[in-house]
Formats: C-alpha cells, structure tokens, sequence
C-alpha cells in the first residue's frame, strides 16, 4: 500500500509537521509492507526534498511558480490530479491551518473518507482506524473509515514524534505540474505579521497564565496583582483574547506564543492541546482549577482543585508575607 | 448582501464531569447545559454586522432536534431575518460529511452571495462542514478567518496560520467562509430580545424536503463511523495539593519558595 504525505512548508522552511507524519507513516509502512511517499509542491523548494527523501520511498516534487505560496485551491487541484493517479490507499496531510483549508474540500471532490486532527492511527489487518480527542480533550473517540480501502487523514500537530535516523533514501521524482491556468477566485495576497506588543512573554521567568475562568475582564487586575507578587508577568488563553480581555501579545498556545518560563502558573486554564502546545516545555508548571478532571493537571507538576477566587489573593497574601521573611 | 450562516447547538463539557454513556458511542448529555457553538456566535455577529453595514438579509440555518430552535430564536433576537431548521429521524448518526450533504441540499437553491459557518465546532472538532459544503456547492472557501473586508464582488480575508502569522486572501463571491473566534465581539441577548422573536415561524425540513433519501444521510450516508469513545487515561498527573483554599495557598507558596521561584 502506498502512504502519501503532502510536505507542508512556509516563507522558506520545511514545517515540523511533514517529518512528524513521515515518522507516523514509516510505523504504518513497516506493519503493512507499506512504501511512503512524500509530495513536495511549491516553488524553490528542491533542497526540501533532499530532507524528505531520508523519511521516504520516494519524494515527488511539482516546482510551479502558482505553487509558491499556499493557495487551497491551487493545491487541491495538483493533489486530486496525483492521487487519481497514484490511488494511494492512505493519504496524510497536516491538522495546521493549511490542511484544514485543503483537505476536507480534496475528500469531497475524490470521495475519500477523512478523519481529521488525528493524534494517532491504528492498524489492525487492512483496517485505519483515527485516535483524536473530542470535548475539548476530555474524552478520545476512535474512528473508523467504514470499511473503505482507501482514506484521507489530517494528522494534530507535535502528536507524533519525529523518528531519528532515518535514512530510507528515497529517490527525487520531478514531476511536470498539471496547473494550466491561474486561480483567479481565491488570490494570496500577502502575509500579515502579528504587532509586537509592550511586554515579550517569551522572555518572561514566571509566567502567570491566566484563562477563562477568570469569568470577566473585572477580575484580571487580581492575577495581576498575584503576577507581581510573584515577579512575573501575565500571560493568557485564547478566550481571554478573543474577548477582548488581554492583548493578543499575551497569548499563549498554537495560534500565539510558545514560553518557555521557569514556571508556568496556569489559572482558570483548561488545558486545550492548542495551549498546552505553546506551554509545555515551560520547567515548571502548576494549575488551579475547580475541575478535578481538567486536561491541565495532566500537564502540571503540581495542581490546586479549588476556586481561583479563592486561591489567588490567599497565594498573593502568603507570597507577600514569606517574601517579607 | 444576503448571508447564509450554519450554526449547531452543542453541550458545554468545560466544567463537567463527562461520562460515555451506554452505547459507549457517544457521551450521556443528560446533565449538560447547551448553548450555540462558540465559533458559529462569532460567524452570526460577522454576518450581522456585515448586514448592518450594506444591507441584506441574514438567515441562520442548523440541522437539529426541536432544541435546536433556542439558538435560531438567539440568532434572530441578535438579527438574523429567518431561520430554517432540519430535522429527521434518518439525520441520527451523519458524520461530517453527511451535515455537509445535508446543508448543500438544503441551501444549493436559495439565492445567497455567501456562507458563513463557524471553523470548527466545540463538541468533536473536525472543522470539516464549511470546505466540504464549498466543494459541494463548487464555491471557494477559506478557513480560520479573522477578518472579512468586502469589496466589489468579493472579499478580502484574513486567515490565521500558525504563531500570530496571518495570510490576506481574495476570494471572489458568493463564497463560503469559516470563521475564527475572536474575529468581533458577540453581542449578548436579553431575555426580552429572545421573547420578541418567539413567535417568529422557524420553516422546519425533512430529508424529503431537501430531496435526500435515506441512503444519503445518517450512518449509512457518512464516510466516518464512531467505534467507540473512551475517557482517555491519564498517565501521571499533578501532585495535588490538598487543604482548604487557604491552606493549599500556603502550601504552594512554600514549594515556589524552596524551589526559588518568587522574584
Ligand atoms: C485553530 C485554533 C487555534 C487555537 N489556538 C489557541 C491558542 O493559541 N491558545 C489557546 O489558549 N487556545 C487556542 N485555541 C482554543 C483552544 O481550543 C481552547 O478553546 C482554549 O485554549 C480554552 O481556553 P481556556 O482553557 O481558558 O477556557 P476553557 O476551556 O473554557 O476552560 C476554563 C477553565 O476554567 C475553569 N474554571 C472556571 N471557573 C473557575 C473558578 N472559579 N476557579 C477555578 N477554575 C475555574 C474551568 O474548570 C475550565 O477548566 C485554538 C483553537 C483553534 C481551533
């Protein structure tokens, strides 16, 4: 069986995510007598595929200057051109902003079953079946393809491991692109930069992270107080964002910032993937929070079960008071 | 500019204690509070403002049960025109691309210059629906959207990739776009707001209205099927830290201290 993996790349660096689906497919590969191969479309990109060809049987590369940034449409028209001829029985695409705009739409135009945001594939005879989490993590669901031989998955982000050594040396195949005509209904126009803000928190020691549970935009000057308490600095959720509560520069996670603090102090924070993806590597992280089976305290060192309103000016008053000591 | 927005009502699990419930398929709903999908909040005001702004009409559609109505009914008290809702037996069980084929049916013949729907839904999170219902529709699409400008004959977004990089794209119209949290801000909706539109008709259509036969939708029309749900195990977890709230306060000062973590 043939696994195809579409590389994905940006502003001239091959993303994480390609080797983190090729390492997944080699697992498959080996349990199935699979061959891997990658798909490389863009436009520059050939020494890409010289890093591809180690995780791979074979890497196509299609070069075409409509290529050069990524344009859903553009893409699904070169894939689906590929995979009807290929007829490849699996194929993987990264759960990142530009695999949802490209592969639900792809699935539909070549009648493929797609299972998206997977964190994990399981194999049992010639059966695919998708791990992902549902409920905000709280619950994980495995998903079959009904029986269909062949399927389309979109694969979570830093939920695979990249494999080390690998050294498949697979060959380089250019092939010519089928894109005839520009895509005049949906043009890249151009990248936008996120605007620097007042405070950088990636370079914060003491991160005090605040989430939704802190309820109203009222109750953030007591995490600030706690925050200085404690020598550092207000960090946030994606909630806290979108409401308009803290500034964009404050957040953490997938769509933000990723920190690396001493501690990381998470506050009213569930512990959705897209936060603990920008918060994991912080050395130390404790969590207050009044659900027992919030997925933060599996991420955390050390955990609170109780109301933060509660918590918060107590640990403020008592960090006080042994600083004073 | 005539809109068309997809909205779901779905359970609020943030603060519960979810339980898989006797299919082992699904999760006992039994105790949950239910609301509008975050994401489709935000396309409705989107679509809303759009409307305040040039004109047109905004109709929100969902595929639900009766309980469903109470998230039309909050669409309409915010602005929305019209509501339609969908509704059959043989709709139990349809998987993404099911919804998406249920909707296509529903709305290939109205006369719409877009779809808005929110990126993803709170519940299962595939985000699939929108770029499936475009490529059914055959319209253009785009996902993750921030910022929706119109100009003539199309629109200009903005999309969220990843790390706070975004991508400016022109998408001609009509179009179908998935919209991002954060995007506005929801208005909120009185009691009062609600009540006005109660007794606004809300159309309600069966697979036979929308020309679908049972083969098309439910678990015999998806491409996906559920084979179990499961709580996940957690391997290790925190070191609770137990007392009351002031105690367990102490406590952590304490391990911050010992562990020089206090500026
Ligand atoms: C494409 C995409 C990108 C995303 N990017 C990011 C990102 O970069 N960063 C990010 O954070 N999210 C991101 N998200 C959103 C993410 O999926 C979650 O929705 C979000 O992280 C949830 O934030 P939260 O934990 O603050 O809120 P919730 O999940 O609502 O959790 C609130 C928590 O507060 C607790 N709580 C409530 N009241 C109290 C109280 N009184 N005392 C103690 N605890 C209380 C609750 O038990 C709950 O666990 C992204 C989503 C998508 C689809």
């Amino acid at each position: 069986m043939e696994i195809l993996v579409l590389a994905e790349h940006r502003r001239g660096e091959l993303r994480e995510i390609s080797l983190e689906m090729l390492s997944k497919a080699k697992e498959i590969a080996d349990k199935t007598s699979g061959e891997i191969t990658a798909v490389l479309l863009g436009q520059g990109v050939k020494d890409f595929a010289d890093t591809l060809a180690n995780y791979a049987n074979k890497v196509l590369l299609i070069e075409d200057p409509k290529l050069e940034n990524f344009n859903a449409e553009a893409y699904q028209k070169v894939l689906s051109a590929l995979i009807k001829e290929r007829n490849p029985a699996m194929v993987m695409i990264g759960h990142t902003a530009f695999g949802m705009d490209l592969a639900p739409a792809l699935a539909v135009e070549l009648d493929l079953p797609l299972a998206t945001d997977c964190m994990d594939l399981e194999i049992d005879g010639d059966s695919v079946f998708a791990i992902r989490q549902v409920y905000s993590g709280k619950v994980n669901v495995k998903v079959s393809f009904s029986g269909a031989k062949k399927c389309m998955v979109t694969m979570r982000a830093s939920a695979c491991q990249i494999a080390e050594d690998m050294k498949l040396g697979g060959a380089i195949e250019t092939v010519d692109s089928p894109l005839t005509e520009d895509i005049d209904y949906k043009i890249f126009s151009g990248y936008e930069e996120a605007a620097a803000g007042e405070v950088d928190i990636t370079q914060a020691d003491i991160l005090v992270g605040v989430g939704r549970g802190i309820g109203d935009p009222d109750n953030i000057p007591m995490i600030e107080e706690l925050a200085e308490a404690i020598g550092g600095v207000v960090s946030c959720s994606r909630p806290v964002v979108d409401k308009k509560w803290l500034p964009k520069d404050r957040q953490v996670g997938t769509s933000g910032k990723t920190v690396k603090p001493k501690l990381y102090l998470a506050v009213g924070i569930s512990g959705a993937f897209q936060h603990l993806a920008g918060m994991n590597g912080s050395d130390l992280i404790v969590a207050i929070n009044k659900d027992p089976k919030a997925p933060i305290f599996a991420a955390a060192q050390y955990g609170i079960v109780a109301d933060l309103f509660k918590v918060v000016p107590a640990l403020k008053d008592k960090i006080n008071e042994l600083k004073g000591a | 500019m005539d809109i068309i927005v997809c909205v779901k009502r779905v359970p609020d699990t943030s603060e519960a204690d979810v339980k898989i419930d006797g299919s082992g398929k699904n999760i006992d709903l039994e105790d949950l509070t239910f609301d509008i999908n975050e994401w489709d909040n935000y396309a409705i005001e989107e679509a809303i403002l759009i409307k305040e702004k040039v004109g047109g009409t905004v109709t929100a559609i969902t595929m639900g049960p009766e309980e469903s109505n109470e998230v039309l009914r909050r669409c309409m008290a915010k602005g929305a025109d019209a509501a339609i809702r969908l509704t059959d037996d043989a709709f139990e069980g349809s998987d993404g691309y099911a919804i998406a084929r249920i909707l296509h049916s529903a709305i290939k013949d109205l006369s719409f210059d877009a779809v808005f729907l929110g990126a993803q839904a709170g519940d299962d999170g595939y985000g699939v629906v929108g770029p499936m219902l475009a490529e059914m529709l055959g319209l253009p699409h785009a996902t993750l959207i921030t910022k929706v400008d119109l100009e003539d004959g199309k629109v200009k977004v903005h999309r969220e990739l990843e790390g706070g990089l975004e991508e400016v794209v022109d998408i001609n119209l009509p179009a179908v776009l998935g919209i991002q949290t954060g995007i506005n801000e929801p208005r909120y909706v009185s009691i009062m707001g609600i009540r006005k539109v109660a007794k606004k008709e809300i159309p309600v259509k069966g697979l036979a209205d929308i020309g679908l036969s049972a083969d098309d939708v439910g678990e015999a029309g998806s491409k996906t099927k559920i084979e179990c749900m499961y709580i996940p195990e957690v391997g290790e977890v925190a070191e609770m830290i137990e007392g009351s709230p002031d105690e367990a306060a102490a406590k952590l000062a304490q391990i911050l201290k010992e562990k020089g973590l206090m500026g």
